[in-house]
């Protein structure tokens, strides 16, 4: 008699790959709007042209661009005025700690953020000068020389004191950029830095407080509280991750979140630091799978062997 | 012989004796997974009324459901067709949509699209106006009304009051 | 009272209480199977041993799951998966064991179905088979609620809702098997319940009957052969091995089974280490929240079908459409007239009816997960009505089948 095994096996396993293509592949091609990345290129934005000079760029940072009048620089031994529940009341949110800033951010991004804070945020939909509604952040007009010079010089100096993209890890990379509109619960991390262990419950819920209070500005500030990002990584593709990072609005139009001008290695990095929450044991996976695999080849083998000398006497 | 017969019937009391205790027991199964005082307790929800922005879709929250509130415009209740007027609440002489904002097809919460002034339902495209009447299956019916009563400038949800009981029984809302 | 003896050795000693000698034979190596069957035959071993991998890795996460609306989606994702040494691992393998089931037991359904195997005394074996498919359904819905997660919150949200039965607003119904007006800490605590005792309690004694419907008309085989079992056995017995049509379950069939197994098993354990994603939603990694609906809101892909069965229709359509599937697959053995117990592809029409149904049921769960507009909501439609219009022919289709 014909052996019909084989196309069984054939017509099993072509139905369960069309039946797993249909519902996964093509349906979620179908469901979600597929969005090319730029590979932070950030084209929309202007190429800066001149070299910056990093002296200058000091001089107008702490001095005729204020920026210093909001933002701490602590690697400049520059504090911040206020903590960072009373910022965000004023702003809306805490103002960034600039000291890693030239690192996290590209520099063209940089420029046109301080040129012109609402259009490389890309909320421009939500901070229309015309209208009156003016972005916290107040845009620098130019110290009396060429402003492209000296915009320049500030993203030189900028760059000059912040550490070097290999000692930039995930996790500072995740809480400069990300960390204070996102909370990371399972990393121990809220909007106003990590929770410290508290010997006394009352210090425990009085940080706890703070952490709301801020938490009430932001939402006053962006409509919602920002989403908690412990398990973001297993919820979102890595794809969508990227691609939301270089620009929220390609993904939710509309959103409030701003664009966050990282590099393309930063937003690896923040990535990389959200599989350490959300996945935290992707490695033993990987090598516990593939010992597993191994055996289990074994184990079907020995079975094999098993079959064929019990049937050796059956036919 | 009137001995079998007798155990015969015997057999068929005890079973009928067995057979009320188990019922009994079923009553007390079915009071068991009963929703329990306090859940029913909190299903009261007192809104202050006056505090509503005009046009601008508001979303309270009545026995963890989701509860619209949409303060309507000038140009809505001019526009208003007699079906939709029919679902128009006023409080205080200010006309309001309340629905619970759960689609009527299987629960899912519309999104409210201002530049339409409609409710689109993300689950299986259902769609209501801005008065919550259905325009797009699946839905059956339009967004249900809660259960309200009026007193002064404010609205009580869960208890029925006689605006509410009207709306019933012109079959309005469930 | 029955007469023992000083025991000769611990079997004996075992045998005079517990007859395991009869036990064994009766259970394995007297048990008959016929020699031709293929692989598809060995559909029930992989169930059995994918419900022990579901028990196994299902009592280590219970012994650190907390069924608490505020606990229940940290437990797993935090304590679970980054706490617990192989936590990650026994989550792994209970999800896609749970989802990976479905498809051996729709195999296992479809070869039945192909090969006349609820006929002919096979009524009881089709009956509760289709009886653990439905609690199955039910202890894979109860589980899915368990990490409490934006997909468990709002499929336990449709879910339920379908309790209220359209027309009839049943809403009292719906709250009484929440517990609350919308699932919440109640609705958590009775499907934990439910997914860890009274369901694999039920599934356990179905597995029991199951097995034991099977004992007196005997395992089907791939040609619709009727076979003498009791004359083949003797054959065997009698040194005839490779003569007779029959075989021992054990080790005979079992070798078999085990080969299939382990072929099995490489897939198995592929999709746990490295492709997962198909029965781990990405949509439950967002803790539930009953202010926002996932944008697309969708079952297990093994639901899919009778869910698209449900949606192109108005409410009260849907409802009797969703119910007349449910219940339908059960009549089978009484729908099919014909007394041909040979595989459809001697049926002529039957053969035609079959496989329309596959592709019919693949089409509604590809049309079951796509978002409900345009043509895939035509093409749902035309399924859905293409489902029931194959279940009304059925019997006027096999009535006046030729017998073979």
């Amino acid at each position: 008699m014909k052996n019909k095994e084989p196309l069984i096996l054939v017509v099993v396993v072509a139905f369960t790959l069309l039946t797993y293509w249909l519902v996964e592949p093509f349906a979620h091609s179908q469901m979600h709007k597929h969005v090319e990345s730029e590979h932070f290129a950030y084209a929309d934005l202007a190429k800066l042209t001149k070299d910056g000079d990093v002296a200058n760029g000091k001089v107008l940072v702490t001095g005729a661009a204020a920026c210093a009048g909001c933002h701490s620089i602590t690697k400049e031994g520059i504090a911040a005025n206020v903590d960072a529940v009373t910022a965000a009341a004023t702003y809306g949110v805490n103002p960034p700690d600039l000291s890693n800033a030239g690192v996290l951010f590209e520099a063209r991004f940089l420029a046109d953020l301080i040129k012109n804070p609402a259009h490389a945020l890309k909320v421009e939909h939500k901070f229309d000068a015309a209208k009156g509604q003016m972005h916290p952040m107040v845009a620098f007009y130019g110290a009396g020389g060429d402003i492209d010079q000296e915009i320049a010089d500030i993203v030189a100096y900028l760059q000059s004191i912040a550490v070097t993209k290999e000692e930039l890890t995930p996790k500072m990379a995740f809480e400069n950029a990300c960390g204070r509109c996102h909370s990371m619960s399972y990393e121990n991390w809220t909007q106003i830095g990590e929770k410290p262990k508290f010997k006394h419950k009352k210090d425990s819920l009085a940080f706890d407080i703070k952490v709301l209070e801020y938490q009430d500005s932001i939402v006053k500030y962006m409509g919602k509280l920002p989403p908690d990002l412990s398990m973001y990584y297993r919820s979102r593709s890595e794809h969508f991750l990227s691609t939301f990072i270089e620009n929220p609005q390609s993904q939710l139009e509309g959103t409030a979140m701003p664009r966050v001008g990282v590099t393309a290695e930063v937003a690896e990095k923040i990535i990389e630091h959200m599989a350490d929450a959300g996945d935290t044991k992707r490695a033993e996976r990987a090598s516990v799978g593939a010992n597993v695999m191994i055996y289990i080849i074994f184990f079907a083998i020995f079975a094999f062997l098993w079959k064929r000398s019990v049937w050796r006497d059956l036919h | 012989m009137h001995n079998s017969s007798r155990r015969g019937f015997m057999g068929k009391a005890f079973g009928a004796v067995a057979g009320v205790g188990a019922v009994g027991s079923l009553v007390a199964m079915k009071k068991t997974w009963d929703p329990l005082p306090s859940v029913k307790a909190a299903g009261f929800t007192t809104l202050d009324m006056s505090i509503y922005p005009e046009g601008k879709l508001i979303t309270e929250k009545w026995r963890g459901k989701p509860i619209f509130i949409l303060r309507k415009t000038k140009e809505m209740i001019d526009s208003q067709t007699e079906s939709q007027a029919t679902r128009d609440i006023v409080v205080a002489g200010i006309h309001y949509m309340i629905a619970i904002g759960l689609c009527t097809h299987l629960g899912c919460i519309p999104a409210y699209i201002p530049a339409e002034k409609e409710f689109h339902c993300a689950c299986h495209g259902g769609q209501f106006d801005w008065s919550g009447q259905v325009t797009k299956t699946p839905p059956p019916r339009g967004l249900d009304i809660p259960p309200f009563k009026i007193e002064g400038n404010k609205m009580i949800l869960g208890e029925v009051g006689p605006e509410f009981q009207a709306m019933k029984d012109s079959g309005v809302t469930l | 009272m029955a007469h023992f003896t000083k025991a000769t050795s611990v079997k004996d000693w075992l045998n005079q209480r517990l007859a395991v000698e009869k036990i064994e034979k009766v259970m394995a190596s007297e048990y008959w199977i016929p020699k031709n069957i293929n692989f598809l035959w060995a559909m029930g071993m992989i169930l059995a041993i994918t419900f022990a991998l579901l028990l196994v890795s299902g009592i280590f996460l219970l012994m650190y799951y907390n069924p608490d609306v505020n606990l229940a989606f940290d437990s797993v994702n935090y304590t679970i998966m980054r706490e617990v040494d192989f936590g990650w691992l026994w989550r792994h393998v209970h999800g896609v064991a749970a989802s990976v089931v479905f498809l051996v037991i729709y195999i296992h359904m479809f070869t039945g179905i192909y090969y006349g195997s609820y006929k002919k005394g096979r009524e009881m074996i089709w009956l509760s088979g289709m009886l653990l498919f439905v609690t199955f359904s039910a202890e894979a819905f109860s589980g899915y609620m368990l990490p409490w997660g934006q997909m468990s919150y709002w499929a336990g949200m449709v879910i339920t809702n379908i309790f209220s039965l359209g027309g009839l607003h049943m809403d009292g119904l719906v709250e009484w098997i929440r517990g609350d007006y919308v699932p919440a800490q109640a609705f958590l605590t009775r499907f934990f319940m439910l997914h860890v005792f009274l369901l694999p309690l039920a599934i356990m004694g179905l597995i029991g009957l199951h097995f034991a419907a099977l004992r007196i008309p005997h395992v089907n085989n791939q040609d619709g052969e009727e076979i003498d079992f009791d004359a083949e056995a003797k054959k065997y017995l009698d040194g005839d091995k490779a003569g007779s049509k029959v075989m021992r379950f054990a080790n005979d069939f079992m070798s078999k089974d085990m080969m299939v197994v382990g072929i099995y098993l490489i897939f198995f354990f592929y999709l746990v280490f490295y492709n997962y994603g198909f029965a781990m939603d990405p949509v439950n990694f967002d803790p539930a929240n009953g202010l926002k609906t996932p944008t697309h809101i969708y079952p297990e892909w093994y639901f899919l079908w009778s869910y698209e069965i449900l949606r192109p229709f108005s409410i009260n359509i849907g409802l009797m459409a969703f119910g007349f599937a449910q219940v339908i697959f059960m009549l089978l053995p009484w729908l099919d007239r014909s007394p041909n117990a040979v595989p459809a592809s001697r049926r002529g029409k039957f053969k035609i009816w079959f496989w329309l149904l596959l592709v019919d049921m693949i089409v509604l769960t590809a049309m079951g997960k796509l978002p409900p507009q345009g043509i895939f909501s035509t093409i749902g439609l035309v399924a859905a009505l293409g489902f029931i219009a194959l279940w009304i022919a059925l019997p006027f289709i096999t009535m006046n089948e030729k017998k073979v």
